[in-house]
């Protein structure tokens, strides 16, 4: 019955959480209405998730976050350097292949965006069979390198998060 | 104390400036389409979000009115920009890069966008466009 009602409890709070920070109003009005929209969208969402992953290691998550936004801030730095006193001539930039351990499509996705919000990487394109992403690095001397970073720092840490 | 508060926030956006320019200038210094899409992705972000930072510390100090709305913003920047660059990236890839200009994938198949099988081909795009000329 529960269940019925509430298909996915997680998505009532954010929606509701994202609702009142929108109105910017913290009111029972908005309270009441962002509720309202919370459980109406799951409710008409739901045929698009139907294996979702479940997530329970909430330390990690915010670990991961913590780690990502560190990582935007080097990377803006990194690659303003890059734009304003790298020479056109002196840029090498290199496509890497990223052969991927993670399964669930929302893991692969969030891997994905982190990717493109990080130093000096950008992901393009992800393999038919869905096994491999492929990530375009601005200047990458050591493309190897940066394959091997990715695959440290952020899939590891996703595997945990989502398997 | 109001002193220290104004220099804070013209950082603030001194430094939101600075990098929205060193973004927008990447468009015009970079020389490819691909490299280019680094620039917005990466510099514009922080740009973007020491100017939010900004406005949240002005209106809480100086309206005494805490607003969250700009967090909203940064995460919708951090959910749509990865996923716009994607799509520019994949259109690129289309229109310029040849199967073996590219490192293959790991394991058998191929990129999604060479993929002969996926919802509209090449072949498809190549006749559409030869209908189109004669």
């Amino acid at each position: 019955m529960i269940r019925k009602i509430l298909p996915h409890p997680h998505l009532t709070l954010l929606l509701t959480l994202v609702w009142l920070l929108l109105a910017n109003a913290y009111t029972i009005n908005s309270l009441v209405f962002g509720l309202l929209m919370g459980l109406v969208i799951p409710w008409i969402t739901a045929p698009y998730w139907p294996d979702r992953p479940i997530i329970r290691n909430l330390p990690k998550i915010i670990e991961y976050i913590l780690i990502v936004f560190y990582d935007i801030l080097v990377s803006n730095i990194v690659v303003a350097r890059i734009v304003l006193f790298l020479p056109n001539s002196k840029l090498q930039p290199a496509w890497v292949t990223v052969p991927l351990d993670l399964h669930e499509p929302e893991a692969i996705t969030v891997l994905a965006g982190t990717i493109t919000m990080t130093p000096g990487t950008l992901t393009a394109e992800v393999s038919a069979d869905g096994h491999s992403l492929l990530v375009h690095c601005l200047h990458a001397p050591d493309p190897d390198g940066v394959r091997d970073d990715i695959k440290a720092r952020y899939e590891a840490r996703l595997k945990e998060i989502f398997e | 104390m109001e002193l220290f508060w104004e220099i804070v926030i013209s950082a603030l956006l001194v430094i939101g400036g600075f990098f929205g320019l060193v973004g927008s200038f990447g468009l015009v210094k970079l020389p490819d389409p691909m490299t280019r899409l680094h620039a917005p992705t990466k510099a514009a972000t922080l740009g973007v979000g020491a100017t939010l930072i900004a406005s949240m510390v002005w209106f809480g100090v100086y309206k005494d009115d805490l607003t969250l709305h700009e967090l909203m913003i940064t995460i919708f920047i951090f959910l749509t920009a990865p996923i716009s660059a994607h799509f520019i990236a994949k259109a690129n890839i289309f229109r310029d890069w040849k199967q073996d200009q590219l490192p293959p994938p790991a394991g058998n198949g191929n990129w999604a966008v060479h993929e002969v099988e996926s919802d509209t081909s090449a072949e498809e795009l190549q006749e559409a466009e030869v209908s189109q000329k004669s």
